[in-house]
């Protein structure tokens, strides 16, 4: 009895942690469906007009696209630009290496509030007016490391031999790359880009500091957080988390079924 | 390191390394001359500021370039309460992660071993706090632990919490929001770090009579050090430099403000740019120290 007893701890331990990490999703959630007035406190009936009408509450849907549309340049560039880092941290042994680490260590080891200070601060100096542009070059910064760490343990996975092959079949270096190594490398880009996707669409400090008159979604929730949060905003925070957890599982799933094809073959 | 998680962390042996030196140069140049631009040069331009003085004769929030090392004795003399918040809220939460989250971690990355795609998905159960907008998911444990909630009346009904008392906008609320909000920084570390644990140690401690706490003491916890180590950093550093949940329209009042809240108010709202420089860059100051430190025992591959 003790030993069963035992053995159930963790697991159940594990389901009360799982629970405890859910329960602000559930109640984003089900506050989606509250038939509320202009804040979302009480709980006053059960109503799908939130989802239906999202845009009819003001500044919802334009924050919402601003965000979309900064989170996807911001991602291009970032990905871009880690990837390549990425792989010479892998592929290539040079001078100034652990000193390129610490710089790429440095920006996810610094406070939102300093990075936002620090660049707004920057900005003032060189007068340039605030905006959509500027929050974009400030989510680029950030979302650079995290590409480089993602896309590294990928670059790290490669087997060298299959370039090595194709070098073998007389491709020049060029084909080798788009032939076979960025085909290899694309679900570790992928999932480096939804990360910085991810990250620039919830960041809210640096983008305070960086912005202008534009609203982000983060920023309408905070402005209207000193008023009460309309029930349209847990509308688009919950599509968006759905819409994640889709793709992170469709994922997973796909690649299980890879793997256990594979375990077949053998 | 964090998100490593999500790799593949049992890779083979990296390609053998090879020189070229103008591939690697293209490689590097423009992501590191963009960090340089958009990352060191910000901090600089901080610092700058932070020794400014009121131009004498500008008008409001207008400063003029000095060597003002006086603003960092004002900001200290005056905010003190504040730094000292701010780290002790880190200190609190930091611990408090780490006891939630090592249960948890050792669960994921030893017991469930056996079954990876129920690894996966526990995994992603973790992270999905990060799929919710951060600042919904602090105004739904408001709500939760509002005034009127059944929560709070029922502390008052057992006695917990005198009629006057409430839970928003106390310490309490802060560091319950602020452990909440960074749990998955520090689980994910520590599974990484429990992930690769050879259980073979385990057996070996356990054949020479050590235990169960012993072989966790002397075996199990010196293995997982670096993700706690790196756990620990990750949590940290963004808890002491937060101002979301200890913001008065938030989880706090203003008996909670945190150095954020402060380089906030004086930078965005009172323009007082000098101070909220100051400020930045003295808690930019403790980081390094801490960053230091951790690159003197893991060296700086592990960083990333």
């Amino acid at each position: 009895m003790r030993f069963s007893l035992g053995k159930l701890t963790l697991p159940l331990y594990a389901v009360l942690a799982f629970i405890y990490l859910l329960i602000p999703i559930a109640y984003t959630f089900v506050f989606s469906f509250n038939d509320s007035l202009k804040t979302n406190l009480i709980w006053r009936g059960f109503t799908f007009d939130k989802w239906t009408n999202v845009c009819q509450r003001e500044g919802v849907c334009e924050a919402f696209g601003n965000s979309v549309f900064i989170g996807i340049i911001s991602t291009i560039f970032a990905t871009g630009l880690g990837t390549m880092i990425a792989i010479a941290l892998v592929r290539y042994r040079f001078k100034f290496r652990s000193s390129v680490n610490l710089l790429l260590f440095l920006p996810m080891a610094t406070p939102e509030v300093v990075l936002g200070a620090g660049l707004a601060s920057q900005f003032f100096n060189l007068g340039v007016q605030k905006g959509i542009w500027t929050i974009i070059i400030a989510h680029i910064m950030f979302c650079l490391s995290f590409v480089v760490v993602t896309v590294k343990a990928r670059v790290a996975s490669l087997d060298p031999a299959l370039e090595e092959a194709g070098r073998d079949l007389y491709a020049n270096p060029t084909q080798v790359f788009w032939k076979i190594t960025f085909p290899l490398l694309l679900p570790g880009i992928a999932s480096a880009a939804l990360l910085s996707f991810a990250l620039s669409f919830d960041d809210f400090i640096i983008t305070n500091f960086n912005a202008g008159s534009d609203m982000t979604f983060p920023r309408y929730v905070y402005t209207a957080a000193a008023r009460g949060v309309p029930a349209e905003a847990n509308v688009v925070g919950c599509a968006v988390f759905a819409l994640a957890i889709l793709i992170v599982l469709a994922t997973q799933i796909n690649g299980e079924v890879k793997r256990r094809k594979l375990a077949k073959v053998h | 390191m964090a998100f490593a998680a999500f790799g593949s962390s049992n890779a083979p042996a990296a390609a053998k390394p090879t020189r070229s030196g103008k591939v690697v140069i293209a490689l590097l140049a423009p992501g590191l001359a963009y960090l340089g631009a958009f990352f060191l040069t910000p901090l600089f331009a901080l610092i700058m500021v932070s020794l400014e003085v009121p131009d004498p004769t500008g008008g409001y929030a207008e400063y003029v370039p000095a060597f003002e090392i006086g603003n960092y004795l004002y900001v200290i003399g005056e905010y003190l309460p504040h730094i000292l918040r701010s780290f002790g809220y880190a200190l609190a939460a930091t611990v408090l992660a780490l006891l939630i989250s090592y249960p948890l971690a050792y669960f994921i990355g030893v017991k469930a071993r056996p079954r990876p795609l129920l690894q996966k998905l526990m995994l992603t159960l973790v992270i999905a706090p990060f799929f919710i907008s951060f600042l919904l998911r602090t105004l739904a444990w408001k709500q939760i632990f509002s005034n009127e909630s059944w929560i709070v009346s029922s502390l008052h009904d057992i006695g917990l919490l005198a009629p006057t008392q409430y839970v928003v906008g106390t310490p309490f609320m802060v560091i319950f929001g602020l452990t909440y909000n960074f749990i998955p920084f520090m689980t994910l570390p520590l599974y990484t770090s429990l992930e690769r644990l050879d259980l073979r140690y385990l057996e070996a401690g356990s054949d020479l009579y050590a235990s169960p706490t012993k072989v966790f003491r002397k075996v199990t916890l010196p293995l997982s050090m670096p993700g706690i180590i790196s756990g620990t950093l990750l949590t940290f550093i963004p808890i002491a430099g937060d101002y979301i949940n200890a913001s008065g329209d938030f989880l706090g009042s203003s008996s909670t403000s945190m150095i954020g809240n402060v380089i906030e108010s004086n930078y965005l709202q009172i323009n007082d740019y000098p101070s909220a420089s100051a400020l930045s860059v003295l808690l930019m100051g403790v980081i390094l120290v801490l960053v230091t430190f951790y690159v003197k025992k893991s060296g700086t591959e592990d960083l990333l």
